[in-house]
């Protein structure tokens, strides 16, 4: 009698979605193009501006850790390598770094330079982004390699060490050479960099409009949105699951272990490349000194406050923590203190406001903002503490 | 002695013809550190027939079929699936090869519904990949409805009511729980099906139903099925050929009227007689 019950009022969940649908779509291209239109009604200068376009690209990054972490169930606490791959993919292939190539003329590939003929690599912003979405990808299957006898805690202990050895090697890349080269600037940073040159569009200066900026990184994280709905519902999306929630059982289904592993690292890999490309070209530098520990953990916190696995959630957590951090700490509430007598600026403290919200967080909502159906049932019921492959199989 | 063979005796899995056998393990041990947990077994399992390994708790049953599935390597031994050395292969290829099963304390998937469940045993008969399941092309969207289709039909199949397909299949009864993860094995399309004691929890009529419908596998799809079961009436019912272990040692083994006289396996199991 109960399944009776429970299996009509099912029906009529299935109908009120399926009627729901034409709506959400609507719904949908009226979000993007009210922010499509959003920078047009601002400053094409404004800090705010500035701030969405690195929002948005922080929104990538995000959708891209939510695979390995949300979707694949594997803790990643060196995402900042990838970060850092994708920026020196746009410092060796878009600006004046190897400035001896080809006696002293440049390799230029539909190259979109200031000045005419300028030494070093410069290929389009397309090629440099296909580019770090392969050496990226490579990396995050080089990572996911030593990490798949592990499970949880010892993933999260091994991803950490890789991050920390891809920032290491970008500081002290100075003293590395390939060739006559330095690997990398280090803290002098390569900068700076070819502006992006999209095709029909023309090359884009961020010195008097941020907005083509802006709506690059919205198309990115529409791209990215894609990417991930779609690889969400498909037989790879259930094999993550699958994995994720009993990995004896998925191997005993036929679903081998670390092919599926690997390809969740290389695609989380691969647009967390992508956007750290984009952020290099937008902030015209690669600095060293900005792949730190504290960059993976950032965009985690994005992830975890939106809800493991949720793809919108993550895009919540990651506005709002990109917004907290770049533009309500430092600009909007940064003379707080001094208003009301207290000698500091507010930015000396946003590492405590954020350690303060996230515990906020965690305690009053556990399984994120915007929760995902399984994720927070298998919180609810412990799914997935189950033994691991390599353990059992001894 | 009587007529069931022991391990001293020759085993019949070292007949290199294999006499159409789809499955031979030939002197297969597993030890876990000083504990023997499977001593040299040996078995054959002709081509579409039911065979049944029994023993009392803790003879290394299941033990002896992860070996089979490739959660465990054997230490010593070898296992041949149609004709294939499959011991110590990853657990995925064997499937891949056409050994599905089922697990003694159920192991779905918790979050899944039914059909989701099924979909994942299909896994190593489909073969989108990473770009097709982002661009979905019409010919992954034509193999994912088909898929769908046919974890519809399995379902169906082993008798679970329409109205549950789309609900979490951790939510149903025992006997519905145990059809879900049937349904996943076969969807693997087999040629080899394991199940480690399918009538755990059943009542009488349920593994009478069961009994059945072990029949209907055999006789309908051509499987060949190998099971462990504790309930005698089911095993004495449904099996061509029952191995019998005891202490990781295959004691007895033969056609049900002969292993149920044997006086190794009464002893196994009641004691023995003073």
């Amino acid at each position: 009698m109960s399944t009776q019950s429970t299996t009509t009022s099912r029906l009529q969940r299935v109908r009120a979605v399926a009627d729901a649908r034409p709506a959400r779509a609507g719904t949908l291209v009226c979000g993007i193009v009210v922010v499509a239109v959003l920078p047009l009604l601002l400053d094409p200068l404004s800090g705010f501006v500035d701030t969405s376009v690195k929002a948005l690209a922080l929104v990538v990054m995000a959708l891209g850790l939510n695979i390995v972490v949300g979707f694949a169930g594997l803790l990643d606490l060196g995402y900042v390598a990838f970060y850092a791959i994708g920026a020196y993919s746009v410092g060796w292939f878009a600006s004046d770094h190897f400035a001896a190539v080809n006696h002293g003329h440049g390799v230029h590939v539909l190259a979109s330079v200031l000045k005419s003929d300028p030494a070093g690599i410069h290929f389009n912003f397309l090629l440099v982004a296909v580019i770090a979405i392969a050496l990226t990808a490579l990396a995050g299957t080089v990572i996911g390699l030593p990490t798949l006898r592990l499970r949880g805690d010892y993933i999260a202990i091994v991803t950490l060490a890789f991050g920390e050895i891809i920032g290491r090697i970008a500081v002290n890349g100075s003293s590395l050479h390939i060739g006559a080269y330095h690997l990398t600037n280090g803290q002098q940073a390569i900068s700076p960099l070819d502006p992006i040159k999209l095709p029909f569009v023309g090359s884009f200066d961020s010195s008097t409009n941020l907005r083509p900026y802006y709506w690059t990184a919205l198309a990115l994280v529409l791209a990215t949105l894609f990417i991930n709905f779609r690889l969400r519902d498909s037989r790879l999306g259930r094999a993550w699951i699958a994995l994720r929630e009993d990995e004896v059982a998925a191997a005993s289904m036929g679903i081998p272990l670390v092919r599926t592993k690997l390809l969740a690292y290389a695609t989380g890999a691969g647009l967390g490349g992508l956007a750290g490309a984009f952020l290099g070209y937008y902030i015209n530098s690669v600095n060293a000194g900005s792949f730190e520990f504290s960059f993976s953990i950032f965009v985690l916190a994005m992830v975890i406050l939106g809800g493991l696995g949720s793809i919108w959630g993550v895009v919540i957590g990651a506005l709002a923590l990109a917004y907290i951090n770049y533009y309500l700490i430092p600009d909007v509430l940064n003379t707080l203190p001094s208003k009301i007598g207290l000698h500091f600026d507010l930015t000396q403290l946003s590492f405590g406001i954020f350690g303060f919200l996230l515990v906020i967080m965690m305690v009053l909502r556990p399984e994120g903002l915007l929760p995902e159906r399984r994720r927070k049932l298998e919180l609810k019921e412990g799914v997935g503490a189950g033994e691991d492959l390599y353990n059992v199989r001894s | 002695m009587s007529v069931g063979t022991t391990d001293h005796d020759v085993p019949p899995a070292a007949d290199p013809a294999g006499n159409g056998a789809i499955l031979v393990a030939q002197n297969v041990s597993k030890l876990f550190g000083g504990l023997v947990a499977v001593n040299d077994v040996s078995i054959a399992i002709a081509r579409r027939s039911i065979a049944s390994i029994i023993g009392p708790n803790g003879a290394g049953k299941t033990t002896f079929f992860n070996m089979l599935t490739g959660l465990y390597r054997p230490d010593v031994g070898a296992i041949l699936f149609d004709g294939k050395e499959i011991a110590g292969r990853r657990p995925d290829k064997i499937t891949k090869l056409g050994v599905a099963r089922t697990f003694q304390n159920i192991r779905l998937f918790a979050t899944m519904s039914a059909v989701e469940n099924v979909l994942v045993g299909e896994h190593a008969r489909m073969r989108t990949g990473l770009v097709g399941s982002i661009l979905r092309p019409p010919g992954v969207r034509k193999e994912e409805r088909m898929a769908r289709d046919t974890a519809r039909e399995l379902l169906d199949y082993v008798g679970l009511p329409e109205s549950a397909f789309e609900q979490r299949a951790t939510t149903f009864s025992y006997g519905d729980q145990r059809r879900v993860e049937l349904a996943r094995a076969l969807a693997s399309e087999p040629k080899l099906l394991l199940l480690d004691e399918p009538s755990a929890g059943m009542n009488p009529q349920e593994s009478a139903q069961l009994t059945e419908f072990i029949r209907r596998l055999r006789d309908e799809r051509g499987l060949t099925i190998l099971l462990i079961e504790h309930d005698m009436s089911v095993v004495m019912d449904v099996s061509d050929r029952i191995t019998v272990l005891d202490h990781g040692e295959k004691i007895a083994e033969g056609a049900p009227a002969e292993v149920r006289r044997d006086e190794r396996v009464i002893e196994a199991y009641l004691g023995k007689r003073t």
